[in-house]
């Protein structure tokens, strides 16, 4: 076997260590633009892992490749937003200006044009990911523009214009075109705050029993989506007996339309890393990792070094901030492009350097996660509003919200309204407000809480469907269709991550919406659970077949029979992952009707009408067919 | 602490002890849950999902989730049976499996849960994808359509140091399980025949020898899957 001095460096520096494997490929892959065979074989050979278990991992992640990419890679985004802001019309542009469709690397290797699922950037569409770095409301004209630019051998950076986006998106270890839209502060972004307060001064007061208490008092729950509650989550973790506790700080983001945590990590990172240390206090832990996705490696600069400042202030290290045997500290890991690693199981395999695949549970992460550790998993947007909750205390918060979700929710708002952006509002906002807030007009249906949540819509909801359909359903969030904009973003009635889409009259909402919501599941899927490999694909045939006019009305029953089997799946992907076509269903069944023979009740799979109709012609006949 | 718990499978009372799993625990009682990924002694991942049970209300897989004292099992019910036979009817579409032109049949698990769940027409429509057939290797024959990304071969076949043979490749659809080319080289007979052995339909193919056990003599033929348990 050859040497491979390179890699060999690489390997050394992450000692040899297996579960580091996705820095190992992250570097190689920075280094060499692609991961080869023969390289496979090295790493194979010093990992002491077969060759099929390093790709293994390397084929699962979307940034990562095999294959020779081009000098410059463009990853255009492919969210339905994207597309409602004339991605077609840039994509176009880009096939042209670098003379290859998307998909491919030109002949000349200069370009890499690849499609890529959300990046983060909903609310400054079209957006794309040029070698590593963030284009936002690209169009025709500023594509042509850039494709001139590379081709005439311009670094990336020299691309970029002057005036960067707001707050730290200008900061040097930053430069990016991003604009963080924040559109309406309350308690959590507000600036009323120092940094590390809590962790400089009234920490010491506290027992971690004591943190855990107001945590629990406060009521918090986890704000990515699920709602679990915080404190009873940091108390299972914190009981849990092992060598090591570990806090994870989940900043994969890839719901679709979701972008909450790009600005927090932007503009409050000293929050985020504040609560995992508070985190770490209360539960004894002592390993910090935050799981920042690929496409956000435009930050990693910035955040390493707000940690080396926490470090030098000594609230990150040996006896943070004096206290005698804390010891805590974090170190960022990022991801290659997998929307399944937001699973916090998932998260946990990526992180030890394995394909994304969701875990069996039990066992949970609190009882054995990271290399076996007890393992706490906590969203950007908890573990920053645990530090204001901290800081004020429980009682405080209290004040804002509703009785059963208290405090406020980082709103991503996207789609056809005047002001996209972040807005923090308290819980209990009715979708009435927050179309007002936004400057919607002429809304057909909003999704609340991405794909994976639900579409709702007017017409069939007090039928006999409800219940029986409710208990498969469970929404992670909905569409929401105008009859419902009463409707409250709440725990107990439209719970939510933090996505809002909204989609006006013009939108065609099965043909263009939901059929890109289940190509994102398609692609996404990690391929593991027979159902959700296959079933979405075969949902999306059907939905095709009845687009095309030739679904009958079985096909629509048939749908919602097959979402059944889907919930058979481990994770809440592949649980969700019909849920575009089932909900749309569910809400909006009309455009289905619309779309089905509603006077055929067989689908005899061939229209022989159809078929003879160019002979009839020829032959100047009428068809003559008996109906069945 | 005593290690004696009672469980309820379909309102049948079960004494029996903590640590096992609830296909385990089933088996020891003769009850029938269908597997197809379990493979006894391998590390525990419920990918088929067809050991589908109901606990209050919710799915979880039979193979992988420890029995509970008090647990209350929902098993052999019109909805589950259903969804298992739904999910052999998509393993069918979503591969490619002629059992007729197949050296596994007989042997075949799908095959046998096909049967026993009495699938005629699959509800989806025939998908069949095409897949590549990998006939690089000199021990066996790796046949893609007839893959149902199991992951036995890859939890059960491992060389002297602990390597494996077999691995996943891409992700959601494009999810394949490949043989390792630079392992696959010097591979003995006895791990390919097991490697056969151990796959549950006919996906991995030991090269030469065949039909060394005729139709209508083999393992499922004589004895329908599940047959041994009361149901």
């Amino acid at each position: 076997m050859p040497e491979n001095n390179q890699i060999s460096e690489i390997l050394k520096k992450f000692n040899n260590d297996r579960s580091r494997l996705m820095d190992i490929l992250l570097e190689i892959q920075e280094k060499q633009n692609f991961v080869n065979e023969e390289d496979i074989k090295f790493l194979s050979e010093k990992l002491g892992v077969s060759g099929g278990e390093i790709n293994e991992t390397l084929s699962f992640y979307h940034f990562f490749s095999d294959k020779e990419l081009g000098k410059y890679n463009i990853y255009l985004n492919d969210s339905i937003t994207a597309n409602m802001k004339g991605r077609t019309e840039v994509k176009k542009a880009f096939e042209e200006a670098c003379a290859t469709p998307i998909g491919n690397v030109s002949e000349d290797k200069q370009f890499g044009l690849f499609s890529t699922s959300c990046i983060g950037m909903n609310d400054q569409e079209p957006a794309a990911i040029i070698n590593n770095k963030i284009f936002t409301q690209l169009t025709p004209y500023r594509v042509r523009q850039l494709v001139k630019g590379m081709r005439d051998g311009k670094p990336i950076e020299d691309l970029m214009y002057e005036n960067f986006g707001d707050g730290n998106n200008a900061d040097p270890d930053v430069k990016a075109m991003v604009f963080n839209n924040i559109r309406r502060k309350s308690i959590i972004l507000k600036n009323d705050y120092e940094p590390y307060t809590f962790l400089k001064g009234k920490i010491r007061d506290y027992s971690p029993e004591q943190v855990i208490k107001v945590i629990e008092d406060s009521n918090l729950r986890g704000r990515g989506g699920a709602g679990f509650p915080t404190g009873l989550k940091w108390r299972f973790g914190s009981r849990t007996d092992g060598a090591h506790r570990v806090i994870i700080c989940n900043a994969d983001e890839g719901e679709p339309g979701t972008f909450k945590d790009r600005v927090l990590l932007t503009q409050y990172p000293e929050m985020v890393f504040e609560g995992m240390v508070i985190a770490a206090f209360a539960t004894g832990a002592d390993i910090g990792l935050l799981y920042l996705r690929y496409e956000y490696k435009y930050l990693l600069k910035f955040l390493n070094r707000k940690l080396k400042e926490m470090q030098e202030q000594n609230l990150l290290g040996n006896n943070i901030s004096g206290i005698r045997d804390f010891n805590f500290s974090i170190r960022i890991q990022l991801g290659a492009g997998a929307y399944v690693c937001g699973e916090e199981s998932a998260l946990i395999e990526s992180l030890e350097g394995k394909r994304g695949e969701p875990r069996d549970k039990p066992p949970f992460p609190v009882e054995k996660g990271y290399l076996g550790y007890p393992t706490i998993i906590n969203n950007v947007e908890t573990l920053a509003t645990a530090v204001k909750i901290m800081h004020h205390g429980a009682n405080w918060y209290a004040n804002f919200g509703t009785k059963d979700s208290l405090g406020t929710k980082l709103l991503s708002i996207s789609g056809d309204c005047k002001l996209p952006g972040i807005y923090e509002v308290e819980w209990g906002i009715s979708i009435k407000e927050v179309l007002e807030m936004c400057g919607a007009e002429d809304a057909q249906a909003i999704q609340v809480g991405g794909p994976s949540g639900m579409l709702i819509g007017m017409k069939d909801f007090d039928n006999l469907d409800k219940t029986t359909l409710m208990r498969w359903y469970k929404p992670s969030g909905m569409m929401v269709a105008e009859r419902f904009f009463d409707r409250r973003l709440s725990y107990s009635d439209l719970p939510t991550g933090g996505s809002i889409i909204i989609f006006n009259n013009q939108r065609d909402l099965l043909g263009d919406v939901v059929l890109n919501f289940m190509d994102f599941f398609i692609e996404e899927s990690c391929g593991s659970c027979s159902t959700c490999r296959n079933l979405p694909v075969l949902m999306k045939m059907k939905l095709e077949k009845i687009l095309a006019g030739n679904g009958v009305k079985k096909d629509i029953e048939d749908l919602l029979s097959w979402g059944k089997t889907l919930k058979a799946s481990r994770c809440g992907l592949g649980q969700t992952a019909g849920n575009p076509i089932l909900s749309s269903i569910f809400n909006f069944r009309h455009l289905y009707e619309r779309h089905v023979q509603s006077l055929k009740e067989f689908d005899n799979g061939f229209d022989l009408e159809k078929a003879v109709e160019p002979y009839m012609d020829f032959v100047h006949r009428k068809p003559m067919f008996h109906h069945f | 602490m005593s290690n004696q718990i009672k469980i309820v499978i379909d309102g049948q009372e079960i004494i029996t002890e903590r640590g096992k799993t609830i296909v385990e625990v089933a088996r020891e009682n003769n009850i029938f849950i269908p597997t197809l990924c379990f493979f006894e002694g391998a590390e525990k991942k419920a990918n088929c999902r067809i050991c589908t049970i109901k606990i209050n209300n919710r799915m979880m897989t039979s193979c992988t989730t420890p029995v509970v004292d008090g647990m209350e099992i929902e098993n052999n019910t019109p909805e589950l049976n259903d969804i298992r036979k739904s999910i052999i009817e998509l393993l069918f579409v979503s591969g490619n499996h002629f059992c007729p032109a197949c050296e596994k049949s007989g042997n075949c698990e799908l095959q046998a849960l096909a049967y026993r769940y009495q699938m005629m027409v699959p509800r989806f429509p025939y998908w069949f994808p095409k897949k590549q057939i990998d006939a690089s290797n000199k021990k066996i024959i790796k046949e893609q359509n007839r893959c149902i990304a199991c992951k036995r071969c890859i939890k059960t076949i491992f060389d002297e140091k602990g390597r494996r043979y077999f691995a996943f490749k891409n992700r959601g659809q494009k999810l394949e399980v490949v043989l390792d080319q630079v392992m696959g080289k010097t591979m003995s007979d006895e791990i390919a025949k097991k490697a056969m052995e151990n796959c549950p339909v006919g996906s991995i193919l030991y090269r030469e020898t065949g039909f060394e056990v005729p139709i209508g003599e083999r393992k499922y033929e004589n004895e329908p899957i599940g047959s041994n348990l009361k149901g």
